[in-house]
């Protein structure tokens, strides 16, 4: 028996538009509107609107909400200006990844998670958990729109349709604007590597903000754009995916996230175990890569050097923008450096690959 | 239902290929619902000329952006010619499923099994029946 899939405000928008879509973390999403390569290429050189209502925003309010957070997660809380995100992980106590959060201050004592659809559930109660009791948690994803405007001309799109009494924030702040004469907290944050912003809004204000947008940016050469060209543009950017270069058996170091962990006796949770294991010989290590000869690498897909299995993809596609295909993957961190030959098994062949700095964009 | 292009001329399969007579050889590709639903192909794996193929067993693969699809061999036979114009441009596939986007041309080795491919309208029908 299979439960119903929840739908996003926008979801008759989508239908309207001929969006193909998909079962995707228990909601029906658009993941292409006419095709994966076209969007991701509008979103690169003018822009590219997306729905990511699914995503789940929690909550915390009160005196202690900061130093909770400040526990919570790898990134720095107490030096958050009101205003300002930041990235960062949930940690279990074994240094496993729970969640990649963007981390959002919007009070003197309030601050707001940005979590994968996918954990929703589980990121809300780590965090209830572990708050203190006299931390108010509250689990906002259903009641919020979240739409992302990403692509060089974002920027012209909102001007023209922000009031002047609202100034749009800039990269890595919030702001509460008056966008087409609606309340939208603005982020200068995205998720594709392009310039761009995340608009939340109030489900009953989703679609008229989305048809504003397309309105506007019409002239601008904006299209509609879904998860596959959401997953092929955060590849070029190297931007991990829950599920993929992140899960519970990973921690922030392997995933090659060092800079948004803070110091760790700071005793933040994970931070033990992550000290206990700084001393591994020879961990894992997430690497960019781009296959030499002809084949695309995909998720799960064995890594061998020499003949030896040392690793596997976890994520892998054509890049539309570099027209070669690419891939993320572990490795051991003796075999991490740029220009380290590897071999992709794809399905009876072995496809020569080579590691390379990430992103792969310039 | 979407407008497919489904030509009278040819046979098909319910994996979706398409089946034409080229002189004593066969040409073998998938149909426009096909493109359509994979979504644009990025790369397309074929069988090196002077292989045996077996009907209803995989001869290859066909790779979109997000998956990678099985191509299932219509009749048994030889592999004739490949389209290596896929090397480099596999969105012909895409542009002209029936024409330049053909995948391997096959020298049919049972007559037989021709009875088993659908013709023009048991294939729209069988569209028909799938699209949503």
């Amino acid at each position: 028996m299979t439960d119903e899939l929840r739908r996003t405000a926008l979801h008759a928008t989508h239908q309207g538009l001929g969006a193909r879509l998909v079962p995707f973390a228990g909601y029906e999403m658009p993941v292409q509107y006419s095709s994966i390569k076209e969007e991701h290429e509008a979103v690169r050189e003018r822009a590219g609107l997306f729905d990511v209502s699914h995503m789940g925003q929690i909550q915390l309010r009160g005196k202690r909400a900061l130093a909770a957070a400040e526990e919570l997660v790898t990134c720095e809380v107490s030096t958050l200006a009101i205003g300002q995100a930041r990235y960062g992980l949930l940690l279990d106590e074994s240094g496993g990844c729970i969640d990649d959060v963007m981390l959002t201050r919007v009070g003197e004592d309030e601050v707001f998670f940005c979590v994968n659809a996918s954990n929703v559930d589980a990121a809300h109660g780590w965090i209830r958990e572990h708050a203190g009791a006299s931390v108010k948690v509250e689990n906002r994803s259903r009641s919020t729109s979240l739409l992302a405007l990403q692509g060089p001309a974002a920027r012209g799109i909102l001007d023209g349709l922000c009031s002047a009494d609202t100034p749009l924030p800039r990269r890595f702040r919030v702001a509460n604007c008056e966008i087409a004469g609606l309340p939208v907290l603005a982020s200068g944050t995205g998720y594709t590597g392009s310039p761009g912003y995340e608009l939340y809004v109030e489900n009953k204000d989703a679609v008229a903000l989305w048809e504003a947008l397309v309105e506007a940016g019409q002239p601008m050469g904006l299209r509609p754009a879904g998860l596959g060209a959401r997953d092929t543009l955060r590849l070029e950017a190297a931007l991990p995916l829950y599920g993929h270069e992140l899960d519970r058996d990973t921690t922030p170091f392997e995933a090659g996230l060092d800079r948004f962990v803070k110091p760790l006796d700071r005793g933040f949770i994970g931070a033990a175990a992550l000290s206990a294991r700084a001393d591994e010989p020879d961990p894992k290590r997430l690497v960019g890569f781009e296959m030499v000869g002809r084949g695309i690498a995909r998720a799960d897909y064995e890594i061998l050097i020499e003949g030896e299995p040392v690793g596997h993809v976890t994520s892998g596609a054509p890049s539309p923008t570099l027209g070669k295909s690419i891939g993320l993957g572990y490795v051991p961190r003796s075999k991490s450096a740029a220009g380290q030959r590897l071999d992709v098994r794809i399905r009876t062949k072995d496809v020569e690959a080579v590691v390379v700095e990430t992103p792969f964009l310039p | 239902m979407a407008d497919y292009q489904i030509p009278d001329d040819l046979l098909y399969t319910q994996e979706d290929e398409w089946v034409r007579h080229e002189g004593d050889a066969i040409l073998i590709g998938v149909t426009d619902f096909a493109q359509s639903q994979l979504g644009d192909i990025v790369f397309v794996e074929l069988p090196e000329v002077g292989a045996s193929t077996e009907a209803g067993a995989p001869f290859g693969t066909i790779e979109s952006v997000k998956a990678v699809s099985d191509l299932f061999a219509p009749l048994t036979g030889e592999v004739l010619e490949v389209n290596e114009a896929l090397e480099e441009q596999p969105e012909l596939v895409n542009e002209a499923c029936y024409g330049d986007g053909w995948l391997i041309k096959l020298r049919a080795t049972d007559g037989d099994e021709f009875d088993g491919l659908l013709d023009a309208d048991a294939y729209r029908a069988s569209v028909s029946d799938r699209d949503q």
